[in-house]
């Protein structure tokens, strides 16, 4: 059940930052409300961090997959879509549904369990002919621009801080 | 010390933070990232094993994500529950139909609006799986692992998610 209380935990924070706010997460796709990307960032600027420090003493292994066009970039693109419909993602409207939104529990998980039964469906046909298709040439970041792992995370959450620092500067 | 939790919002880079470092955790205690979509391909697995045991034995989907009550099932009910433990302790918990910016420009319209969030949710379901992960498992645990797949879905989600919601509210909904 360790499953739940990483949920519950989970929930918790995803709430107090406010991304299960319909009118901040379709505020962020208007790009009028930054809150969504700075919560992500927030999260992975310290994930990147601590994983790999797990990782260098052996403590956690990646689960890092090969990718492709046809999964990564038409699957994306199709849960934008998707994604701003609805106003949740499927962690978030989860989150959603726990602060009374009907419309998260009515219409976004019910659409979520039919979309996922739709894919299934599916499956079998796009699974060696689209899915698969221009496969990604590396399945990291540091592997794809052949650079060390260190540097490529120095630059990384270089790149993400500054981008922060940026969005408060212009009163994002 | 209590106040704090009982605050009606953190800064998302607290929470955020927060969010990161139960990343870790989830990768130390049980060696898996954090997604949320998996659960709804079990989830609707049990219903089909149910409604149709027969057709269901066939779908090769389910071969791969088995369809059963585990930690990547539970983190849904887990979220629910969190969410409304931090809504309830802060006062912020209420029950309503439309959200006050879909209805500023679609009007409160509950049918309406539950229609286009199950074309969303269908959309959403269908994306993250044909993707592989969502906005958690992509988003914030693959690029945490730099996985390249993870950040290019990430930038997808946004990328496609940016240009509906300017069509929606910009064009749409004038």
């Amino acid at each position: 059940m360790l499953g739940l209380l990483f949920g519950i935990m989970f929930g918790f924070l995803l709430q107090k930052g406010g991304v299960t706010d319909y009118n901040v997460i379709t505020g962020q796709l208007l790009l009028t409300d930054f809150t969504v990307l700075k919560l992500m960032l927030s999260a992975v600027i310290v994930g990147m961090i601590g994983f790999h420090l797990l990782k260098h003493f052996g403590h956690v292994q990646s689960h890092a997959a090969e990718g492709s066009i046809g999964s990564n970039v038409i699957g994306g693109l199709i849960f934008g879509v998707g994604f701003a419909l609805l106003g949740y993602c499927p962690g978030t409207v989860a989150g959603a549904v726990g602060t009374g939104a009907l419309d998260a529990l009515f219409g976004g998980m019910v659409g979520l369990l039919m979309g996922a039964g739709f894919f299934a469906e599916i499956y079998p046909v796009i699974k060696s002919r689209i899915l698969t298709w221009g496969k990604f040439p590396a399945v990291t970041l540091p592997e794809f621009l052949h650079l060390n792992l260190w540097i490529v995370i120095g630059l990384m959450e270089v790149f993400m801080i500054g981008f922060l620092v940026l969005l408060e500067y212009f009163g994002f | 010390m209590f106040e704090f939790f009982t605050q009606a919002l953190w800064s998302p880079y607290v929470a955020g933070a927060g969010i990161g470092v139960l990343s870790c955790l989830a990768f130390l205690l049980s060696d898996r990232p954090i997604g949320c979509s998996t659960a709804f391909v079990k989830a609707r697995g049990l219903i089909g094993k149910a409604m149709n045991p027969v057709s269901f034995k066939n779908k090769e989907y389910y071969w791969e994500i088995i369809p059963q009550v585990d930690w990547a099932f539970m983190i849904i009910p887990g979220i629910v529950i969190g969410a409304f433990i931090s809504a309830f302790i802060s006062g912020q918990f209420h029950v309503f139909w439309v959200p006050s910016l879909w209805s500023a420009t679609f009007g409160y319209n509950p049918l309406l609006r539950i229609v286009v969030a199950i074309a969303g949710g269908i959309l959403l379901g269908f994306g993250a799986r044909w993707a592989g992960g969502c906005t958690s498992g992509h988003g914030i645990n693959g690029s945490i692992q730099l996985s390249l797949a993870s950040i290019i879905t990430a930038c997808c989600f946004f990328a496609g998610g940016i240009a509906t919601a300017l069509v929606l509210f910009r064009v749409i909904g004038v």
